[in-house]
């Protein structure tokens, strides 16, 4: 597989490592002040549950043999084909994350 | 239907105009107590022993594509039960008990062969992992053996044992360990399973469940609906797709393992030989075909094939520790759809919908598994209560702390 990087071109796979899908960036907040009371169901869904699906599929990239970018690799797991890649930083931006600066 | 050598001989003599399909194709009832969706190695042992020993009647296994097409008839064919964490070590000797008996419980020639299994160990931490694991293994009532390195010289002089960066120390043996034709289990199993009114019903693709106020009354198939009081998915890589269609998402990622067969060499590997200092395992076929593997390609997929980087890190291991292997030919290879659990530990239980089941999670180690998981599985249908064995296997251990995680990788299942 070829990974098109947004900054570096079209790499190999075998540079990268793979964690899982994308929905990883989204972990739930912890407010010690406003704890939800399935906050524990929250965690477990996020770490454990995965929505595995047969199709496009979103997932997160490393590129541990490269620049150390996070990608988010839009990826067919039927067919394997690549159809768009973006750096995690801007979907987590996106998704109006702020890589953990507040409080 | 028997077979035996007198009935063999019988036929040879007589043009072997005797021998008959050994299942029956029926068409789909409106109506069964216990339906099974997959008809692979799990569900069909399911079935069997749901009608040999829990004197269950009506029951069917519905198959997508033909039985045997899935991962029990892609597999590098390995029996054992070196397992160490008490959750896994009963149920996995459990099932190599079975294997021991296998052939003579279903008349069925498997050729169940008790070859050993060995892992090799390349240093002193990796040696005293390996005791405590034998020990773990003999306290459930397995076998295991520590070979020294003159132990393994003498087994396997062909070994690369004066490696420098991963020397051969030493070995933890499992001889009742083994292999077994795989394909011949699916079979083996049909047979029994239809023999005592199992309708196997292959070309049957579940596309929907009947679930109503949380309760599962049947399955939607491409040969109509059909109804009943259970319905038991065992449907390995492919659970995700399956279980969404009754909405729950599971504590599993689907993902390839690659396996490798070489031309025909003449005997050489005695049992089934694992690397210790990487993902490597290899054993030789009854044809002389060395069959191997190792890690999974470690991105979600449901496509039945992998890439080039993997089966180059494969061929590595496989020089690390066999250098001779470099010189035979590979034949072929394939690719197997793993669900691949958080935790690397498979599950057997209810869902949280009344009347529907799961086994799923084998990760790449479901092969071994097979009649274990029949048994067990057909224990949580007949009697609704896991059997004793399995009660670990459960679909909330994550939320419960009860994860059964025999590498220490944590939730990462690509790891696993």
């Amino acid at each position: 597989m070829i990974i098109n990087h947004p900054l570096l071109g079209p790499r190999d796979a075998a540079e990268f490592t793979y964690l899982g899908d994308a929905n990883l960036i989204n972990r739930p907040e912890y407010d010690p002040q406003n704890r939800p009371d399935d906050l524990i169901q929250q965690f477990h869904d996020y770490l454990y549950i995965r929505e595995n699906p047969a199709g496009e599929h979103r997932e997160l990239w490393f590129h541990e043999q490269g620049d150390r970018s996070w990608l988010v690799v839009t990826r067919n797991t039927l067919t394997h084909e690549i159809t768009k890649v973006e750096l995690a930083r801007d979907v987590a931006r996106q998704q109006g994350r702020d890589g953990g600066t507040k409080s | 239907m028997r077979y035996s050598g007198f009935k063999v001989i019988k036929e040879a003599l007589s043009g072997h105009k005797g021998w008959k399909p050994v299942w029956r194709e029926p068409e789909p009832k409106k109506h069964y107590d216990i339906i099974i969706v997959g008809g692979g190695g799990h569900g069909l042992a399911t079935a069997y022993y749901l009608a040999k020993e829990f004197g269950e009647k009506n029951i069917a296994v519905l198959e997508k594509g033909w039985i045997g097409s899935g991962n029990i008839g892609r597999n590098t064919t390995i029996i054992r039960s070196n397992y160490m964490l008490p959750g896994n070590e009963p149920f996995y000797e459990q099932s190599l008990k079975l294997w021991e008996n296998l052939e003579q419980d279903f008349n069925y020639n498997a050729m169940v062969s008790q070859r050993s299994i060995l892992n090799l160990f390349h240093n002193d931490p990796q040696r005293d992992a390996f005791v405590r694991r034998g020990n773990a293994m003999m306290l459930a009532g397995a076998d295991a053996v520590l070979l020294d390195e003159q132990g393994i010289r003498d087994l396997c002089p062909y070994l690369d044992y004066d490696n420098a960066r991963f020397p051969i120390k030493g070995g933890l043996m499992q001889p009742r360990g083994g292999t077994v034709r795989h394909d011949a289990v699916a079979w083996g199993y049909a047979r029994g399973a239809d023999q005592r009114g199992v309708d196997i019903i292959q070309n049957c693709e579940v596309t929907g469940f009947d679930i109503n106020d949380g309760i599962c009354s049947g399955v939607e198939t491409s040969k109509g609906k059909i109804s009943a009081n259970k319905v038991a998915v065992c449907v390995a890589g492919s659970s995700g797709r399956v279980m969404s269609m009754a909405g729950m998402r599971l504590p599993i990622e689907s993902h390839v393992l690659q396996a490798f067969v070489t031309e025909g060499l003449k005997p050489v590997l005695p049992g089934v030989i694992t690397f210790g200092a990487g993902h490597f395992y290899c054993s030789q076929s009854d044809k002389g075909g060395l069959v191997f593997g190792g890690d999974i390609d470690g991105y979600n997929t449901y496509a039945q094939r992998g890439n080039l980087p993997v089966v180059e890190d494969v061929c590595e291991g496989g020089m690390a520790i066999m250098p001779m292997i470099g010189r035979s030919r590979l034949l072929r290879s394939w690719g197997g759809i793993m669900d691949m659990s958080m935790d690397g530990s498979p599950f057997i239980d209810k869902t949280h919908i009344d009347g529907l089941y799961f086994n799923g999670g084998w990760c790449y180690g479901g092969f071994k598994a097979t009649p274990a998981s029949g048994w067990c599985y057909a224990h949580l249908l007949a009697k609704d209560e896991p059997h004793p064995n399995a009660s670990a296997y459960r679909l909330d251990r994550f939320l419960k702390g009860g994860m059964i995680d025999e590498k220490g990788m944590g939730a990462q299942p690509n790891l696993h």
